[in-house]
């Protein structure tokens, strides 16, 4: 006997669907602002801020980008109570999630950083802005145009990965489709359909973010 | 109650870490298989050929892994074959693989220039010949610093692994955090594991990073 597929209880879940949905989001959307300010300060500190900073910046990268995320995020949530850190899973997940991103996105920025010439420094310093000044409306708008397009993968990624969040009970689009599955018994398709919510987001966000940095930062933002 | 020392835990985490080397290496070898096929597919002369490889390429990269192993772990059964969490894994993981594998290399072969075809063409090699004795080598010698960068990242996405019942070091470490309440030492080590794997690659991939040819540079993906 063969197994049949059944989507009659699509109907019913659509509403559950769709707040999963806006749960990934919304951590998504904290996650690439929190990132991405995150990363600005990393790699500027990783660059010019003082000798031990600048030390422990490059341990965090590296010890974020070479641990998986889920452990990042077991440690976060159940490793911190005990030093008296308790937070609720979704905090925990916006934090985890933060911190993952920003060791990917320091690298990015930094790069973008290093890609403006020195000279735009030079003379912007010359014209008698100060060193902040310089930085942020100099350097900074550069390098993000110049990144813009690693940045917006980085996002994507991270959106793919927040999955794993339900893992801790965080209500998001993967946790709704666990929940459905157990009440309908048909895991396949529940998660067939969920994966392709996720395509969709996924398709959906990158065209949003590249519409939307173009709108932001000029033409030249592929 | 059991009472776990410390080398209780660490040697049980240690034992544990066998197969998630062995699930990455299985992955790994299974994802380059079947990597090269996609990509065949994808830099085919054919149109639609290559439109099945790009689609097959972003489906994977833009769902999830985890609705991936759900999927894989849950649609076995409908062809007949026990739900077994090894089997899910290591398929899941092999095709997973084979999208990120075969997009890498085609950077390659897309980086060498065309005369590298023609050449062979004059010297009267047919299709198959010159892939394989042209194009293929060099572009694998080209990539080499972002399909071990893959690696890195494919060893860490064996941590999702432990959420569809594979036993691998996250789904033993959960167990002895049951049984020890330490998540902070457990999932603390079990970070360090991790990096103790994926840190000498990563520097590998650095250190060939900087020494391969220019054009490595310009197709790093991480």
């Amino acid at each position: 006997m063969g197994y049949s597929l059944d989507f009659g209880w699509l109907a019913g879940a659509a509403g559950v669907i769709a707040r999963g949905a806006a749960m990934t989001l919304l951590l998504i959307a904290v996650t690439t602002l929190a990132g991405t300010f995150l990363s600005i300060l990393g790699a500027a500190g990783k660059r010019n801020g003082p000798k031990p900073l600048q030390l422990a910046i490059g341990i965090y990268v590296e010890v974020m980008r070479n641990t998986p995320f889920l452990v990042q995020l077991f440690f976060i949530f159940f490793g911190l109570p005990s030093l008296g850190i308790r937070l609720d899973p979704i905090l925990a997940a916006m934090l985890a999630m933060t911190l993952n991103m920003a060791a990917y996105t320091i690298e990015i920025v930094g790069a973008g950083l290093d890609a403006v010439p020195r000279g735009q420094t030079e003379a912007a310093l010359a014209l008698g802005l100060r060193p902040r000044q310089v930085f942020v409306k100099i350097v900074l708008p550069q390098a993000l145009k110049v990144i813009y397009p690693a940045l917006t993968s980085q996002i994507v990624i991270m959106m793919l990965e927040s999955a794993v969040v339900s893992q801790i009970a965080v209500r998001e689009l993967t946790y709704e489709a666990d929940m459905l599955q157990a009440r309908t018994f048909r895991a396949f398709e529940t998660y067939f359909v969920v994966t392709m919510v996720y395509l969709g987001l996924s398709m959906g966000l990158r065209r949003l973010l590249v519409s939307g940095g173009r709108r932001a930062l000029g033409a030249g933002v592929s | 109650m059991i009472e776990f020392t410390f080398w209780d835990i660490v040697r049980n985490l240690l034992l544990a870490a066998r197969w998630t080397v062995l699930l990455s290496l299985a992955a790994f070898i299974g994802g380059a298989l079947v990597g090269l096929v996609v990509l065949f597919f994808r830099i085919a002369k054919n149109k639609w050929v290559k439109r099945i490889a790009s689609g097959y390429i972003a489906l994977f990269q833009g769902t999830p892994l985890l609705m991936q192993l759900f999927l894989m772990f849950f649609g076995l059964p409908m062809l007949g074959l026990r739900i077994e969490p090894w089997t899910a894994a290591v398929l899941g993981l092999t095709f997973f693989a084979s999208a990120y594998l075969a997009e890498i290399w085609r950077g390659g072969v897309d980086a060498l220039p065309r005369g590298q075809w023609d050449a062979g063409a004059s010297l009267g090699l047919h299709y198959l010949q010159e892939l394989r004795l042209i194009i293929l080598p060099q572009a694998f010698a080209i990539t080499r610093a972002p399909t071990v960068g893959f690696l890195v990242q494919l060893i860490k996405s064996t941590a999702l692994t432990s959420i569809i019942g594979f036993e691998e070091l996250v789904r033993t470490s959960n167990a002895i955090n049951n049984a020890t309440f330490e998540p902070f030492k457990v999932y603390g080590l079990v970070a360090l594991i991790f990096f103790v794997m994926c840190f000498p690659l990563t520097q590998y991939a650095r250190r060939l990073e900087r020494r391969g040819c220019a054009l490595s540079r310009f197709m790093y993906v991480d």
